[in-house]
C-alpha cells in the first residue's frame, strides 16, 4: 500500500515535470492588436514608471501608445528569474547570460521574429548574434542592457589604478605597504570561476584557455587551484550590493570585483572609490528581453520589445542603472545619461569583456555548470 | 437550515431528526466527521508535499544535461558524506548547539527575574521588552547587525575605548572562532544568532519557572539550604523542561536559517543556504531534497534527547 502511494506520487510529479517542457512555439507572423496587458519579470530598476524618480519613466508612454498595461515582477537573482519563468504566467523576462541559455535549453522561452521589430535596426552590431541569446540561428529575444564587472578599488590605497586582477588572486603587499589578506572580496557565485579563468588565460597561456566559460578538465583544475589559494585572502564573498558598499566604507575592504552600480553609488557619497578594467579584461553581463514559450500577451510583448530598443528608452535605463545601452544611438539620445554617460560606464570596453553565459558540457567536452556550483561552494567553505 | 432547525422541531420521522439520531447513536461517526477534513489537509498538503520532496532525493540529476530524471539512486544521500558537504553539516550543527547553550545561559537570569520578581506593570514591561525585537522584520535586524559589527561600527568603538583591541585581535585569531574581522567571524555570526533567537528561549523558561511552586523554595530554605544549593538542586532541575523546550526553538531555527549566514560571518554555506543554492542555482532538486533530510534527522535525534530530559512531561 505504502509503496503504491509513493509510486503514484512520483509518477504524478514526473508527469508534471515533463508536461511543462513539451512546448515549442512557432515565432509570430505578424503583430496584431494589443491584449491590454503585459507581465514582465525584471531586475529591480530595469522597468521604471517614474515612481522612484519622476524623470525616470519609460512605461507610462508605452501604456498610452499601445494600451498594454505593464505589470512588473522584480527578481533579485538569475536563479529567481529562471524559477519564475518555470512556473509560468509571465510574458517577458530580462535574462542575464547566466540564465538565458538555461531558459532556452529548458524551452521556457521562444524564438522571436526580428522582422516584426522595427527598432531592431538600431541594435549595436557588436551585440548581434551573440551566443547568449542566439542558438541554432534562432534569436531568443532582444538585447536590453549590458555592463562590465569592474575592479573597484579604494583610491587612497591605490594612488594609481591597479593594472591586474592579481591584487585579488595572489597574496601581496598593496601600495600602502600592508598585505591584501582580509581586505579584498570575491563574488559569491559559481560564475566567478570564469573571472579566475580569464585571469589565467593571460597569466598562464600554456593552459590554452580560449573561452573562460568552456573549460576542459585540466584547465578547470588549474582554475580551482587559483581560487583555493585565493580563499584565505578573502574578507567576504559578496553577493549583496548594499553589504559590499558598506564593507568598502566601514570594514576596510579596498579592492573587489563589482558592478558599476556600486561604484557610482559610492562615488555619489564622495567616498574615495574608483574602478578600472585591468589588462586581463573582465567578465560582464548582457541582458536580453526574452519571450515566454506560452506568453499570454504576445502582441503586447512584441510591442514592448520594439519600444525598449528606442534610443531614449535605452539611454534612460542606462542612466538609472549604471549600465550600457544595447543601442549606440542612445549614447546621444538621452539627457539623463548625458554626453559622457556611455564613456563613464565603459562603452568602449566591449572587446575586453567576456560576457556571462551558462557553462555547458557539450557532450562531455567541458565542465558543466552544476559542477561549477558544487566546487565553488566547497572552495568558499575552505576545501 | 439552521433557523429551520431552531424554530420548528422536525417531526420524529423527518430526515434531519433521523440524521441527528444517527450521530447520537454512533459517536465515532460524529468524531470522524469532525476530524477527517483537518486530517486530510494535514496528510495531503503537509505530509504529502514533504514526502514528495524527500522522494525527489532518490531521483537522478544528470550533470551534463542538468536535467532531473526519475531513475532511482542513492547517490544523493551518499554525496552528503563527501568532505565538502559534510563540512556544511558539521558547521551548521556546531553553530546550532553553541547558539542553544549560549541562549540558555543568557535567558535563564532574565526569565528568573521575570518569573519571581516582577508584578503587574513591570511584568508587562518585561514581556513587551522581550517580544519587542520580534515586531521588527528579521531581515532588518540581520542587516543592522552587519553595521553594528563593522570595523567602523559601534561594537568595535566600545572595544577600542575599553582598551580591549588586542584581546579582540587574539580572539579573532583563534581558528574556528575568529575570522578576518568581527563581522566576518564565527563569533560575529554567533552573536547575531543568539540575539535573534533569544526571545524564543526566554519565554518557555519563564513559563516553567512560573509554574514552580514557591512552597518548594520555602521548604528548601527551611531545611537549611543556601541560595546556591536551592538554585542548583531545586530550581535548575525543575526548569530543565523549559530550557529544553526553548532549545528546541533555538536549535531548529539555527539549523534551518540561511539569511544570517549570508550576511554575517566567514565564507562557507549552512544547510539552508545549500538547499537554496542547489534548487535555485542549478535546479538540482534531488540534492536539495537530500540536504533537506539532514535537519529532519538532526532534529529527530535532538527531540529524542530532549524527551529524555523531560521537556514534554508538562504537555
Amino acid at each position: 500500500m505504502y509503496a503504491h502511494k509513493t509510486a503514484l506520487l512520483s509518477a504524478l510529479t514526473t508527469a508534471l515535470l515533463t508536461s511543462v517542457s513539451l512546448q515549442a512555439a512557432e515565432p509570430l507572423k505578424a503583430v496584431g492588436a494589443g491584449e491590454g496587458q503585459l507581465d514582465i519579470v525584471a531586475w529591480p530598476g530595469y522597468i521604471e514608471r517614474g515612481e522612484s524618480d519622476k524623470a525616470y519613466d519609460w512605461v507610462t508612454g508605452f501604456e498610452k501608445e499601445t494600451g498594454c498595461k505593464v505589470n512588473v515582477k522584480t527578481a533579485a537573482t538569475s536563479d529567481e528569474m529562471v524559477s519564475l519563468m518555470t512556473k509560468g504566467g509571465y510574458d517577458l523576462v530580462t535574462a542575464s547570460g547566466d540564465a538565458s541559455l538555461r531558459l532556452i535549453a529548458g524551452k521556457r522561452v521562444q524564438p522571436i521574429n526580428t522582422a516584426l521589430i522595427a527598432n531592431w535596426k538600431n541594435l549595436d552590431p557588436r551585440l548581434k548574434d551573440a551566443p547568449w541569446y542566439v542558438v541554432n540561428q534562432q534569436t531568443y529575444g532582444t538585447p536590453y542592457q549590458w555592463g562590465p564587472n569592474v575592479l573597484m578599488y579604494n583610491s587612497e590605497v591605490f594612488k594609481q589604478a591597479p593594472t591586474s586582477w592579481s591584487v585579488l588572486f595572489n597574496a601581496q603587499d598593496l601600495p600602502d605597504g600592508k598585505p591584501n589578506k582580509g581586505r579584498v572580496q570575491a563574488y559569491d557565485g559559481p560564475i566567478y570561476i570564469a573571472d579566475a579563468a580569464l585571469y589565467l588565460k593571460t597569466t598562464k597561456p600554456e593552459l590554452g584557455i580560449k573561452d573562460p566559460y568552456q573549460l576542459d578538465e585540466a584547465q578547470y583544475k588549474a582554475v580551482l587551484g587559483l581560487l583555493r589559494a585565493q580563499q584565505p585572502l578573502i574578507h567576504r564573498y559578496w553577493h549583496d550590493t548594499t553589504v559590499q558598499m558598506s564593507d568598502f566604507k566601514n570594514e576596510g575592504v579596498v579592492a573587489s570585483g563589482a558592478w558599476p552600480y556600486q561604484v557610482n553609488g559610492l562615488m555619489n557619497e564622495k567616498q574615495p572609490i574608483a574602478s578600472t578594467i585591468p589588462k586581463e579584461g573582465a567578465t560582464g553581463w548582457a541582458d536580453t528581453t526574452m519571450l515566454h514559450a506560452e506568453a499570454k500577451h504576445p502582441n503586447c510583448a512584441y510591442k514592448w520589445m520594439d519600444w525598449s530598443l528606442q534610443p531614449k528608452v535605452q539611454g534612460d535605463v542606462a542612466a538609472w542603472f549604471g549600465s550600457l545601452p544595447a543601442v549606440p544611438a542612445a549614447c546621444k539620445g538621452s539627457e539623463l545619461l548625458g554626453a559622457e554617460g556611455c564613456k563613464t560606464n565603459g562603452f568602449d570596453q566591449f572587446d575586453k569583456i567576456a560576457f556571462w553565459k551558462t557553462p555547458q558540457a557539450e557532450g562531455g567536452k567541458f565542465v558543466p555548470y552544476s559542477r561549477w556550483t558544487q566546487d565553488y561552494i566547497a572552495i568558499m567553505g575552505g576545501r | 437550515m439552521n433557523t429551520l432547525a431552531i424554530t420548528r422541531t422536525p417531526a420524529p420521522g423527518s430526515p434531519l431528526r433521523r440524521f441527528s439520531n444517527l450521530l447520537y447513536r454512533r459517536p465515532n461517526l460524529y468524531l470522524s466527521m469532525l476530524l477527517v477534513p483537518p486530517l486530510l489537509w494535514f496528510g495531503a498538503i503537509y505530509l504529502g508535499s514533504l514526502l514528495t520532496l524527500l522522494w525527489q532525493g532518490f531521483y537522478t540529476f544528470d550533470d551534463f544535461t542538468m536535467a532531473v530524471t526519475p531513475d532511482l539512486t542513492l547517490a544523493n544521500f551518499t554525496a552528503l558524506f563527501q568532505p565538502s558537504n559534510f563540512d556544511i553539516i558539521v558547521r551548521t550543527l556546531s553553530m546550532a548547539i553553541a547558539v542553544s547553550i549560549a541562549s540558555a545561559i543568557v535567558a535563564f537570569p532574565i526569565a528568573y527575574y521575570m518569573a519571581r520578581y516582577t508584578r503587574g506593570k513591570t511584568k508587562a514591561f518585561f514581556y513587551i521588552a522581550v517580544m519587542l525585537p520580534m515586531w521588527a522584520s528579521y531581515i532588518v535586524k540581520a542587516y543592522a547587525w552587519t553595521l553594528l559589527l563593522a570595523k567602523g561600527g559601534v561594537a568595535q568603538w566600545f572595544v577600542q575605548h575599553l582598551g580591549l583591541g588586542p584581546v579582540l585581535q587574539f580572539v579573532l585569531g583563534i581558528p574556528g572562532v575568529g575570522g578576518s574581522t568581527l563581522s566576518t567571524s564565527h563569533l560575529g555570526r554567533f552573536l547575531v544568532f543568539v540575539y535573534i533567537w533569544l526571545p524564543f528561549m526566554i519565554l518557555p523558561i519563564q513559563a516553567s519557572l512560573e509554574r514552580l511552586p514557591p512552597s518548594l523554595l520555602q521548604a528548601s530554605a527551611d531545611l537549611g539550604a543556601r541560595p546556591r544549593q536551592t538554585l542548583m538542586q531545586v530550581i535548575l532541575p525543575l526548569s530543565v523542561p523549559g530550557i529544553a523546550a526553548g532549545s528546541i526553538f533555538t536549535f531548529s531555527l539555527t539549523l534551518g536559517d540561511f539569511i544570517v549566514p549570508q550576511l554575517v560571518g566567514p565564507p562557507g554555506y549552512f544547510v539552508g543556504s545549500m538547499v537554496y543554492a542547489q534548487q535555485g542555482a542549478i535546479g538540482n532538486m534531488p540534492m536539495a531534497a537530500a540536504f533537506t533530510l539532514v535537519p529532519i534527522v538532526l532534529i529527530a535525534i535532538y527531540l529524542s534527547i530532549v524527551k529524555r530530559l523531560g521537556a514534554f512531561d508538562a504537555l
